[in-house]
């Protein structure tokens, strides 16, 4: 078996182990979340050694080519020598403000003390003092300055729990990444989009809409937030009064607790969808939120006609064990 | 499979483009086929579509390292789900159809259908 060697030490990798794992059970405080190669919290930097190209999938090529890899999903056919992620991949940040947008929903707003480029809709690895690393999606543009992240309070939460009572304006973070392919991409103006959402799956879409807007996109633009119940759609007034400031944006809430649907539609998400658009031959789709329902809705949409290539998908995966 | 001359049907075919061309179009087939589409169910689309491509490619003609030990193994598990003749010859129709349907020839859908034909005892772990 092949051995990893970090910092002073070797480490023996067991058969089929991750160098993730091979560091977490000698003790190594390893930063990660998701262990599926999703989140990005582990990127790590290979210093000597052949990486394996599954290591480094969606990893942005100037990364790839500094040796950055992620290490949950890295197993290697031979010794490696690896660092952790420079600090020039991490860009120190600040909170400037935290408020709630529902019960459970809280916007956090960050300034960068560093150059930070990316695209609404890719996600950032928040990182706490203390190493924990979690990814948020961002939902605000570039151009406006603060970084926009919607957290739902998780029971128990590491991270969402310590933003919703111990952290505050001022406390500093910092940030990994961006990471992703779930934004829009300028050109083909006149395409219909369907964006679809559930919980705060909402936030990239929130910053995608936007970004098409201000980039001109013509084509009609169907956002869809899916709710447990009615005061989960945490940005309803606001987007209700932007889909009537734009005239090919519709905005569609669906709770799926019909007692209390209120304006919104009730039943599941997914089959309203599909009863409103059974045809998406030519269409570009964004799904974000719910494991489970980001894989399915792919497969539907992908099926009522959607060019794989045309959808984009970010499963918010939780933090593995 | 090796035996058989086949990078040309590959180009004949249109190579890697083809394959790209084919798989989203076949893949609908397979997903909504009631004979086949259970043993399709996994949710993650990008592993399976990816796996899609690695069939087109390999009845294309096109250059692939699976062996036959890697077909046996690949399938095992669809063994013990009844994975039988029938299907093979499902999978076999939808890939005629796929290729119908990208206006490609009589004779090279048969050399296609030949080269899936060609892994089906290990396919079916025989
Ligand atoms: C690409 C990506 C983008 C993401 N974007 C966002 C985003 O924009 N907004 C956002 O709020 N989250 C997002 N997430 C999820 C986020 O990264 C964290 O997993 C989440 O905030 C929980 O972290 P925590 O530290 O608070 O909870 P943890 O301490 O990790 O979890 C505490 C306990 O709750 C369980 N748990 C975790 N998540 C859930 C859940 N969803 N439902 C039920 N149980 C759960 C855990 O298994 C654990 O037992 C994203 C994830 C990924 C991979
Ligand atoms: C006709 C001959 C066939 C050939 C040449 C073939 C070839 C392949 C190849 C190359 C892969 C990818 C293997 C990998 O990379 O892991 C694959 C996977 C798969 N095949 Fe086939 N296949 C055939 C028939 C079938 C049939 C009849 C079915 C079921 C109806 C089937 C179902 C699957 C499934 C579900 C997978 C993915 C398995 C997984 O997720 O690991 N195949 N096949
Ligand atoms: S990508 Fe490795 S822990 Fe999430």
């Amino acid at each position: 078996m092949a051995a990893i060697r970090y910092g002073d030490r070797l480490y023996e990798l067991r058969e089929s182990e991750s160098v993730l794992d091979a560091l977490l059970r000698a003790g190594v405080p390893a930063r990660h979340s998701c262990k599926a190669g999703s989140c990005g919290s582990c990127m790590m930097r290979a210093v000597d050694g052949a990486v394996p190209a599954k290591a480094q999938t969606g990893l942005k090529d100037s990364w790839k080519a500094r040796g950055y890899f992620l290490a949950c999903v890295c197993h290697p056919d031979s010794d490696l020598e690896v660092a952790a992620a420079e600090d020039d991949a991490e860009v120190p940040a600040t909170i400037t403000s935290l408020d709630r947008l529902a019960d459970d929903v809280l916007r956090v707003r960050l300034r960068c003390g560093a150059p930070f480029e990316f695209r609404a809709g890719q996600y950032v690895t928040l990182v706490r003092d203390c190493q924990l690393a979690r990814s948020y999606s961002i939902a605000s543009l570039p151009e406006e300055g603060e970084i926009e992240l919607h957290v739902r309070r998780i029971p128990n939460g590491r991270m969402s729990g310590w933003l919703s009572t111990e952290a505050g304006a001022g406390t500093p973070v910092s940030l990994l990444g961006p990471s992703g392919e779930c934004f829009y991409v300028p050109g083909r103006e006149d395409q219909p989009m369907i964006l679809v959402g559930t919980g705060t799956g909402l936030a990239p879409l929130y910053g995608i809409v936007r970004d098409a807007l201000r980039n001109g996109h013509r084509g009609p633009i169907q956002l869809f937030h899916g709710a447990v119940r009615r005061d989960g759609l945490y940005l309803h007034d606001h987007l209700t009064r932007l889909a009537a400031a734009h005239a090919n944006l519709e905005y569609t809430a669906s709770v799926l607790e019909a007692p209390d649907a209120g304006d919104a539609v009730s039943g599941p998400i997914d089959q309203l969808i599909l009863r409103r658009f059974p045809n998406l031959d030519g269409w570009r789709g964004f799904l974000c939120g719910d494991p489970a329902l980001v894989g399915s809705l792919r497969k539907k949409l992908f099926l009522a006609g959607i060019a794989s290539r045309d959808i984009y998908a970010d499963a918010f995966l939780p933090s593995a064990t | 499979m090796h035996l058989m001359n086949s990078s040309s049907l590959f180009e004949q075919l249109g190579g890697a483009d083809a394959v790209e061309a084919a798989v989203d179009r076949f893949y609908r087939k397979v997903l909504t086929d009631d004979r086949v589409s259970r043993f399709f169910d996994g949710v993650d689309m990008d592993r399976q579509r990816a796996k899609q491509k690695a069939f087109l490619t390999m009845a294309f003609g096109g250059p692939h390292n699976y062996t036959g030990k890697d077909m046996r193994d690949g399938h095992a598990h669809l063994l013990k789900m009844g994975l039988d003749d029938s299907h093979v010859d499902a999978i076999i129709e939808l890939l005629g159809s796929t290729l119908r349907e990208m206006g490609a020839g009589e004779d090279l859908i048969g050399q296609v259908a030949a080269i899936a034909e060609s892994t089906r005892n290990d396919v079916l772990g025989r």
